[in-house]
């Protein structure tokens, strides 16, 4: 008998259709991964096993634990199963855990609100469980609040919490999404070290089908609501049935032909570039420490070249991303744009800016939303001393959103008219409109589900034979940084540690942390992309 | 491929939230004293700017107080010996200094009305008012409090709603006006309580305590209806914050949830408006004090206003933002002791 | 739109029309003694009665409503007009010196209510309507600061705010193309907030004796003059009284749900 068994799940909220006809099952020691873009309604069945959805939900079908089904079971009930039976896992560990109270309570409280054991034992099975997922006492004390802790670590605090009590099923929805590769290869680890463990199931949300590949023994790949197909992983991968399952392991390992770069006079040169931040004094007599979030810091990209720039959070790529631009003064060391200075008497020099744009990761906050489309794209005119007016605005408005694919009558629409793929496009087409020289795309692909994902880096390649574009690709995303760059540079903790040809760095880095990046990164199994 | 063992790396974590930084490790009595020690230099450099500005207007003030106490036809050798005895003759910034210097060991000067120390016409006053704005902060307190839990448990329920409806009128009501009606109903209809006048502590702290009731209730009510309306709209705040979530997948019912988890996060922004209040208690608290002819430090500004009395005028006001700005600085000190965060910070 | 907003907007805006109205024709004069019919109960000829002059009360709410309405207007429009840029400064130039200053000195006007800097300005220049304006529009400075500054806080992060910095555009610039549209809705909002609080101030002032000064009719004043004849003629309290709670009722009704109808995600710092 299966551990969870889900039999024609169907789910509305405020007489919205969420959920249809949902069927899945997990295994004592299995991990099932549920996968699938934005609104395929993959988080809302995981809630839907902790009956914790939000308020005006309806539910159809049945969710069986064990046996029992538990749309039938009372509150009280559902309280005594959560946390005991099942443990669950966010996918936001920065807010995930309360900030006023210290992890050992945290963890404490998970065992004592059960009443499964005293105090005091309640206190060292925290401490053991903190111990277990990587956390020892001697150097993560129980007294620590959340705020003392990175990203992984307070992940790791979530975990203990959630198998405090030895679960029999664990869901995690999300639980790397938010985390650097390094970390993200931990959390894994750990995870499967725990199913086999505690030969625990695990329902496990994840968009990532690198990921997916990699640690489910089950796929179940969800669309609009659906379950679209399902099956043991092996197997799945090598037959898949769905047209769906098939454009999406396709576009996540979306691959792209650049065209040649066409000459090779240095455009950007960085020399020996420093950026300090302040730090808080630490006395009030004490002068104030710095902290070096970009140290010494050399290259040079060439006209027509598409350099890529990867690191992990924290690495200093967006603090060398807006030196760069000319938003934030350096502290040491020389950015040349054409040979000439992009900060000069500390001030950032217009005439260079006017050869430069930017593509945000955001898609939702890169515009004013009171602004409409042809306002938007066009601010940039205002670094030109004679911007276009009346005819040749309307025209260059007209040429540049479809360029990008979209049409020209988009340009008297609001911002919140459009889809995520879409804004990403009218900020391409922003940055375009002046024909900078140089772009720089800032995480551009990383918020976009991945078959939005392909086409915008269609569109790039499209982009780059149209207008030869030179450009710095900034990103966490190996994958995408190997298909869409000419050379890369690999960055840590303000240095660049290896810089070449994109191919050769990625088929024989130099450098271990390169190495380690590129270990950790999860990989799509080739067999996926053969069939499609 | 996994080759990593799991194993926490320093390296990686990006300096700000990490606790890799000195400050966020060392314990917590240290990082305590040095948030305090920063927030007391703040609120010394407030008082002083205060002081200034506050000196500096009353200098303003057109008109001599010595010829103002004598009439017009005063001599000029009985004015300067007055100017002498009042320390109005030397220069502004000595006479600044020689006035704080004063207040730092307790001497407010001399009234011009009466010519008895300001500091002992304050005491008498200060026994009024300052209980009277505690009792009022601990009323509206101890109603706000829980009738914000309550209707943040209801949401969107009859309750909620019912609740809500009430705050809302009792933000409208002016509390004067709803001392007055407190007044008809249960002093001139009922009896219950004297229509006004003060006891005095002498018979009593009941007796003082009956007195002060009326106003109190009539400065607390409104002042609750605004803090349970904040108590409210802070737990339902936290209420959608990841970690309440985090606290149900654990098994805490909405209501452990919600006291073990919300209540402590939700008393952030309520602090804040705790410590504005007691400014509004303090300041209603001389507007109350005319219902209720109360002897307060309402009654002693306004008489030392109609006398021209300035030095009165002016160490009462100071002593009212003295005491704004020490219960701000306490609010931050209770900040710290609520947040582990602030203490981090230097 | 909620029956907040609707039933708010129509409190408010009798208010107003009464005000107005007072201009052209009120139902008697407000000045005009008439010592025979003094503290008639609310009838058919005297709506809300008379005061112990015989002072029609309806035509004296009606002037009043007027002198509350300008008191707290003019108020919040100082508080609007020198708050929101120093808050916009602030917010451009965060943890500088100038947005340090900008704080400090807010914090040190919170320390004085309205009413203290209405004694302070009283005590020197006497007492008057002016008086009541200024103290409540000085309280109202930071207020408007400190919610500008926070709002544009975290626009100042939004990724649209660096585009433009990129198109090369400085702050002050930004602050008048992007910020203030962006904070407009918050802004409304919390205006009429303070316009209720102001109505409450204006009253509190007055009826202590430092806000507007005879003849001029002030519901607060109405409330002082009544007090020793609440036992015997309660409706010189009540009416006054009620006339306020309709007031700052329906402005905080229309605050409420002005912001439920303009963005659900404002927040109203209400002190």
């Amino acid at each position: 008998m299966s551990l969870l068994e889900i039999e024609n799940l169907s789910l509305s909220i405020h007489g919205t259709d969420i959920l249809k006809q949902v069927n899945l099952s997990v295994a004592p020691g299995q991990i099932v991964a549920v996968t699938g873009e934005s609104g395929s309604g993959k988080s809302m069945t995981a809630l839907a096993v902790m009956r914790l959805l939000p308020q005006g939900a309806v539910t159809d079908g049945a969710i069986r634990l064990s046996g029992s089904d538990l749309l039938n079971q009372s509150e009280t009930d559902m309280c005594a199963l959560r946390g005991a039976a099942i443990g669950m896992v966010f996918q936001e560990p920065m807010t995930a855990l309360n900030p006023v109270k210290t992890i050992g309570d945290q963890v404490m409280e998970s065992i004592l609100i059960h009443k499964a054991m005293p105090p005091t034992r309640a206190r060292d099975r925290a401490e053991e469980v903190l111990t277990r997922v990587g956390l020892p006492s001697d150097r993560f004390p129980l007294s620590r609040y959340p705020h003392e802790l990175s990203g992984g670590q307070r992940q790791r605090v979530v975990i203990a919490m959630a198998i405090a009590l030895r679960p029999k099923l664990l869901i995690a929805d999300e639980p790397t999404t938010a985390l650097d590769v390094t970390t993200q290869a931990q959390i894994l680890e750990l995870l499967r070290g725990l199913v086999t463990e505690f030969g625990m199931g695990l329902l496990m949300i994840t968009h990532d089908l690198a990921v997916v590949a990699d640690m489910a023994d089950q796929i179940v790949v969800m669309r609009h609501g659906e379950v679209v197909e399902s099956g043991a992983t092996g197997h799945l991968l090598r037959n898949m049935q769905h047209p769906y399952t098939r454009m999406l392991f396709d576009a996540s390992g979306h691959q792209v032909a650049l065209p040649e770069p066409a000459q090779s006079q240095p455009l950007l040169e960085v020399t020996n570039v420093v950026r300090d931040y302040p730090l808080p004094r630490k006395s009030l007599f004490g002068s104030p420490g710095h902290y070096r979030a970009v140290d010494h810091v050399s290259f040079t990209l060439n006209r027509g070249e598409r350099l890529g720039l990867v690191g992990e959070s924290g690495c200093g790529k967006s603090t060398l991303t807006k030196a760069v631009l000319g938003l934030e003064e350096v502290q040491g060391g020389d950015i040349l744009l054409d040979g000439q200075p992009v900060f000069s008497g500390h001030k950032p020099n217009l005439a260079v800016r006017r050869k430069m744009q930017v593509v945000f990761q955001d898609p939702y906050g890169s515009f004013n939303p009171r602004h409409r489309v042809a306002r938007l794209i066009t601010e940039p005119f205002h670094l030109l001393d004679a911007p276009p007016t009346n005819a040749e605005r309307q025209d260059r408005i007209a040429e540049m959103l479809s360029a990008v694919g979209l049409s020209p009558d988009d340009a008297g629409k609001y911002i919140h008219e459009f889809s995520g793929g879409q804004r990403q496009r009218i900020a391409i087409a922003r940055a375009l409109i002046i024909r900078p020289e140089l772009i720089l795309f800032d995480e551009a692909v990383s918020a976009l589900d991945v078959s939005v994902r392909a086409q915008i880096l269609d569109l790039l390649v499209e982009l780059c034979e149209a207008y030869d574009l030179t450009y710095l690709f900034i990103s966490h995303d190996l994958s995408v940084v190997r298909t869409i760059t000419d050379r890369v540079m690999v960055m840590r903790a303000g240095i660049i540690v290896e810089e070449g040809e994109t191919e050769s760095v990625f088929s024989d880095p130099k450098h271990q942390y390169t190495k380690d990046l590129i270990n950790a990164a999860p990989t799509l199994p080739d067999i996926g992309r053969n069939v499609a | 491929m996994h080759s990593l063992v799991p194993q926490v790396s320093p390296v990686f974590l990006p300096v700000e939230r990490s606790c890799w930084t000195r400050s966020a490790c060392a314990p917590n009595v240290a990082s305590m004293l040095r948030y305090a020690l920063k927030r007391l230099i703040s609120l010394m450099i407030s008082l002083a700017v205060a002081s200034v500005v506050i000196f500096a207007v009353i200098e303003v003030a057109p008109g001599d107080p010595a010829s103002f106490m004598l009439g017009v036809n005063a001599q000029e050798d009985t004015l300067a010996a007055l100017r002498a005895e009042l320390g109005l003759d030397v220069s502004k910034v000595q006479r600044y200094f020689n006035w704080i210097g004063g207040m730092v060991v307790g001497d407010f000067g001399t009234s011009y009305t009466y010519r008895t120390p300001v500091s002992q016409m304050i005491a008498d006053r200060l026994w009024v008012s300052l209980p009277l704005a505690l009792y009022a902060l601990t009323l509206s307190t101890a109603i706000a409090f829980p009738v914000g839990i309550y209707a943040a448990a209801r949401r969107g329920k009859p309750g909620d709603l019912t609740v809500m409806g009430a705050t809302q009128l009792g933000i409208a009501v002016p509390n004067f006006w709803f001392a007055m009606m407190l007044v008809l109903i249960f002093a001139i209809n009922l009896r219950w309580f004297n229509a006004g006048g003060f006891a005095g502590w002498d018979k009593g702290v009941w007796t003082g305590l009956h007195s002060l009731t009326l106003p109190a209730i009539a400065l607390a009510l409104p002042q609750a209806a605004i803090l349970a309306r904040v108590m409210r709209s802070s737990l339902l705040d936290i209420l959608g914050e990841d970690f309440m979530r985090t606290a149900r997948a654990k098994g805490l019912s909405r209501r452990q949830a919600l006291w073990r988890h919300g209540v402590r996060n939700a008393l952030i922004p309520v602090l804040t408006i705790i410590g504005l209040q007691f400014s509004f208690l303090l300041a209603g608290s001389i507007i109350i004090e005319q219902v209720f002819y109360l002897p307060g430090l309402g009654r002693l500004v306004f008489q030392a206003i109609s006398a021209r009395d300035l030095i009165v005028v002016e160490s009462v006001v100071m002593l009212l933002v003295f005491a704004v700005i020490t219960v701000n600085f306490l609010v931050d000190l209770a900040y710290a002791a609520v947040d582990p965060r602030l203490r981090s910070r230097t | 739109m909620s029956r907040n907003l609707i039933l708010g907007a129509c409190l408010s805006s009798l208010v107003v029309l009464a005000a107005l109205v007072s201009f052209v024709w009120t139902p008697y004069d407000y000045a005009a003694l008439n010592i025979p019919d003094k503290l008639q109960p609310p009838n058919a000829q005297h709506w809300f009665g008379t005061d112990h002059f015989g002072r029609d009360m309806f035509s004296m709410i009606m002037v009043g409503a007027r002198t509350s309405i300008a008191v707290a207007l003019v108020a919040v429009g100082i508080g609007m007009a020198l708050g929101v840029p120093l808050g916009l400064t602030a917010a451009a130039r965060k943890e500088s010196w100038l947005d340090e200053l900008i704080m400090r000195g807010n914090d040190l006007v919170f320390a004085f209510p309205s009413l203290v800097i209405a004694i302070l300005i009283t005590a020197v220049f006497g007492a008057g309507a002016i008086n009541a304006i200024i103290a409540i529009g000085i309280f109202n400075i930071p207020v408007f600061a400190r919610i500008t500054r926070g709002a544009a806080l975290s626009l100042w992060e939004r990724e649209f705010i660096l585009a433009a910095r990129v198109s090369g555009k400085g702050a002050a610039r930004i602050s008048a193309e992007h910020i203030l549209p962006n904070v407009a809705n918050l802004l409304i909002v919390q205006g009429t907030i303070q316009f209720s609080l102001g109505i409450l101030a204006e009253a509190g002032l007055s009826y202590v004796g430092l806000g507007a000064q005879p003849p001029t009719p002030s519901w607060g004043r109405m409330l002082a003059d009544a007090q020793t004849m609440v036992s015997f003629a309660p409706h010189l309290a009540l009416i006054p009284g009620l006339a306020i709670i309709v007031t700052v009722l329906g402005l905080n009704l229309l605050g409420d749900g002005l912001r439920d109808w303009l963005d659900p995600r404002i927040r109203v710092a209400r002190a």
